[in-house]
């Protein structure tokens, strides 16, 4: 790390079942109902996107007849974050901002899927048919849609952000290392402002299709992360976040203040063998420690309820006895951004200085006496990857 | 370090192996050897119908086995067999342990026809096709076996197990810059210190009738489909569009220091990298110019260079009429009058587009240049555009002192990538 260099959170954009914004958010989690945004779609649990009205960051009409639902929820929670930093319109700073976006891949247009699935073992050449429908069906702009770097690509055109653009691919752990590397880069000087996230489309059968060949979602009915057992899985959610990352010296500057101090981030793989999770997760809780400063912190959990990662996130956590919370409970999970999400998260909590009430009969998140001071953020991945981050009170 | 730091401060980042798979052949030695007698990978589809398609050709890579045949099952192995060719010219690590982390340039991960046929087939039992169905059969673990197949960072994790490379694998998408972009992450981690190498592969085996027709649609393509090796014309005045292809490659980055102190042949240096989006619109650049500008600006400056210091650009040169025409614009800004004396040409007009792998595969091809004196050529340059008036060094490969090369990667969604490689460590 270059000498005296601190990256701090100066902006939060987050878009979800509970509503959009700090405060609707914070106060949907204190209110203690968690199941209350989620809904079925077929044998599975999702949560869907919360009331929003999109003109009010993506103003244009066109803009937003480009883009499918995942790249409108991305495109609106980043102007969230841009607005939140104080940093929405500057010209100047945008054209220094660096964007790391964590996506999965486009939408389908499943109305044109079905007309061909139907109409495919009826046809006389199958192939033909299949040609034939697709250069007449499909739509020009929907292969925008379906690029995995086209939310980054909206953001650049809504907002103006142009320092720079990479997406990482790939579920929980694209996130994870989205925040990674934005602040690797922020701590070694490579980079001064940074915009992180993404965004999900929890409602794409196509994707709980897929999702599910693994057996990874969550099915009969609403439960809290939790109290999904051994047969759990994840709930797939529509939700945005971003979060403007930004050196401290930069944003002392122009007068912008911190939410929280980034203070590390780290990931790791492992290989999904029993036992595997609570080792990685126990390597990365050693690099982090010796960051962590006093009995005031607490963990904010990634975990998505599917196992065997979750059962074995349980068990690491139970091992340090500490305060935590599953944020997905509210929120449900939408693997990309999710990470981000629970970092906005637990930047409100520390704005708090405290937790939001348990919500779930397991015993896993308790009550914290104190004030709150720190929090990490967990990441495990449903099928891959692990990361931890530590954020804190920024001192000013 | 005294002499393996550049004059930032910045630990020197070195090349020390290369892997390559193109529609030319498999391996550096065969492509080379190819690329710079001015053959064409472009043929006719033959892999599957392309009854009622204006484009009827590609570059696709047909003799590299892989069943049942889907993009990423090709992706992979394509990637794995140019990261074998790296790692081992690099004869860095142990066998199943790669030092230092991996950057992978992949396409975004589909479910494709062949698969979701496969799924409707089942789902749909005596009913009409609808995705409910699909969801009642998918939750049965009818389909386990695409359980993680389709996921999006499969390719990149596989990758990792077959090499050992350390920590978490990072898949990366900048539409056509992918590729430039797994090499700018593999310079920056170095630069940081955080690892002394880095793994970086761009790998794209899409070709398939639903990618085909969506650049089709966006009138992206060549449909001069006969003959097929003609079409790719890059530069020309009658460039029609570029032509999809197929291909892999990799390169092994080092920090100098550790290259030296194990010993290993250098084989070219990572100089700086330069990057600018654009906020102009989804499919096409500014009309001004400026972010393809500030990219190579930015690429030359942070390798500490000039303007006047590049001898050779090995252009992103996609043959639409649109990149060319930007491209040539980019280039004339930041050259001034050398303009028409440098040579630029484009391996596309050779290999075709190489989509998400275009960046590696093509930062191999500017190392290989600089490695060998010899610039392969543009071919197919048969009407010369009048308002692009570059040495693109037409139809024929050339001998030329080349000290340091610019590469260009620029793609959908407002992604320019500049990389600028140097034959020496300065």
């Amino acid at each position: 790390m270059a000498e005296g260099r601190e990256a701090w959170i100066t902006g939060i954009g987050i878009l979800s079942c509970l509503g959009e914004g700090p405060e609707i958010h914070w106060q949907r989690l204190m209110e203690g109902k968690p199941g209350a945004g989620a809904k079925a779609i077929g044998p599975y649990v999702v949560h869907p996107i919360g009331p929003v009205d999109f003109d009010k960051q993506i103003p244009k009409r066109g803009d937003q007849r480009q883009m499918e639902p995942w790249q409108r929820i991305g495109t609106y929670a980043a102007g969230l974050a841009l607005e939140s930093a104080g940093i929405k319109g500057n010209r100047e700073l945008l054209a220094r901002t660096d964007m790391i976006v964590a996506a999965g891949s486009g939408e389908r247009d499943l109305a044109v899927d079905a007309t061909i699935l139907e109409g495919l073992p009826k046809a006389e050449n199958p192939a033909a048919f299949l040609n034939e429908r697709l250069m007449n069906d499909l739509r020009p702009t929907l292969f925008l849609a379906q690029l995995s770097n086209l939310l980054a690509g909206n953001i650049s055109i809504v907002h103006g952000v142009t320092g720079s653009s990479r997406t990482f691919m790939g579920e929980e752990a694209a996130g994870v290392d989205a925040v990674r590397i934005a602040l690797a880069r922020i701590h070694a000087g490579q980079s001064e402002l940074a915009l992180v996230g993404g965004s999900h489309n929890g409602e794409r059968k196509d994707l709980l299709a897929q999702y599910d060949f693994g057996g990874f979602m969550l099915k009969g009915g609403y439960r809290p992360v939790w109290e999904r057992g051994p047969e759990g899985g994840f709930a797939s959610a529509s939700l945005g976040a971003f979060l403007i990352i930004e050196e401290r010296a930069h944003a002392e500057r122009r007068g912008a203040k911190p939410l929280a101090r980034l203070v590390a981030a780290f990931s790791d793989r492992c290989e999904r063998k029993p036992g595997g999770v609570r080792q990685s997760l126990r390597g990365l809780w050693e690099k982090i420690a010796p960051s962590i400063a006093s009995g005031h912190y607490a963990v904010f959990s990634g975990a998505s309820g599917a196992e065997p990662a979750t059962g074995e996130e349980r068990a690491f956590l139970a091992e340090l006895g500490v305060a935590v919370r599953a944020p997905g409970s509210y929120v449900g999970h939408g693997p990309e951004p999710q990470f981000v999400m629970n970092l906005a998260l637990a930047t409100l909590a520390l704005g708090h200085g405290a937790l939001y009430p348990p919500c779930e009969r397991t015993g896993v998140e308790r009550n914290m006496e104190g004030k709150l001071t720190q929090v990490v953020v967990t990441g495990v991945g449903h099928w891959r990857g692990e990361g931890l981050a530590l954020i804190e009170a920024a001192r000013t | 370090m005294a002499g393996t730091d550049d004059k930032a401060g910045r630990p020197i980042v070195v090349v020390t192996g290369m892997g390559i798979v193109t529609s030319l052949g498999t391996g550096i030695e065969d492509n080379w050897r190819k690329l710079t007698a001015g053959e064409s990978g472009i043929r006719p589809i033959g892999r599957f119908a392309t009854e009622g398609l204006k484009t009827r050709i590609a570059g696709t890579v047909d003799f590299v086995p892989v069943e049942p045949l889907c993009g990423p099952a090709l992706c992979e192995r394509m990637g794995e067999m140019a990261a074998q060719e790296a790692v081992s010219q690099s004869g860095i690590g142990s066998r199943g342990r790669f030092p230092g982390p991996l950057f992978v340039a992949v396409p975004p991960n589909e479910v494709e026809w062949p698969q979701r046929q496969e799924m409707g087939a089942l789902a749909r039992g005596n009913d009409a096709f609808d995705y409910d169905n699909v969801l009642r059969t998918a939750s049965t673990g009818a389909f386990s076996k695409y359980g993680t197949r389709f996921l999006f960072a499969s390719i990149a994790d596989r990758l990792a197990d077959a090499f050992g490379t350390q920590g978490s694998p990072i898949s990366v998408t900048t539409a056509c810059a992918s590729g430039a972009s797994a090499i700018q992450l593999g310079l920056e981690a170095i630069r940081r210190c955080e690892t002394d190498a880095a793994l970086c592969v761009g790998t794209d085996g899409t070709v398939n009738p639903e990618t085909l027709i969506r650049f089709s649609l966006l009138s992206a393509l060549s449909t001069q489909n006969d003959p097929a090796q003609a079409a790719a014309k890059p530069f020309s005045k009658n460039r029609d569009g570029f032509v999809m292809a197929e291909g892999a490659a990799a390169l092994v980055l080092e920090s100098l220091a550790a290259a030296k102190a194990r010993g290993a042949k250098i084989l070219g240096v990572i100089a700086g990298c330069g990057e600018m989006a654009d906020s102009f619109h989804r499919t096409r650049s500014s009309p001004d110019g400026k972010p393809i500008i500030a990219s190579v600006r930015n690429a030359i400056a942070d390798a500490g260079l000039a303007p006047d210091d590049i001898d050779y650009i090995n252009a992103h040169g996609t043959g639409t009429p649109e990149n060319d025409k930007m491209e040539y614009l980019g280039l004339a800004t930041v050259l001034g009058e050398r303009t028409k004396d440098v040579p630029v040409s484009s391996n596309k007009s050779m290999i075709g587009h190489t989509l998400s792998a275009a960046g590696t595969v093509e930062a191999v091809f500017t190392l290989l240049t600089l490695a060998h004196q010899r610039i392969p050529p543009t071919i197919n340059y048969q009407v010369p555009d009048p308002s692009i008036p570059l040495d693109v060094v037409p139809n024929a490969a050339r001998d030329a002192s080349v000290a340091h090369a610019l590469s260009n990667s620029f793609g959908f969604g407002g992604q320019n990538v500049s990389l600028v490689m140097s034959r020496e460590a300065a």
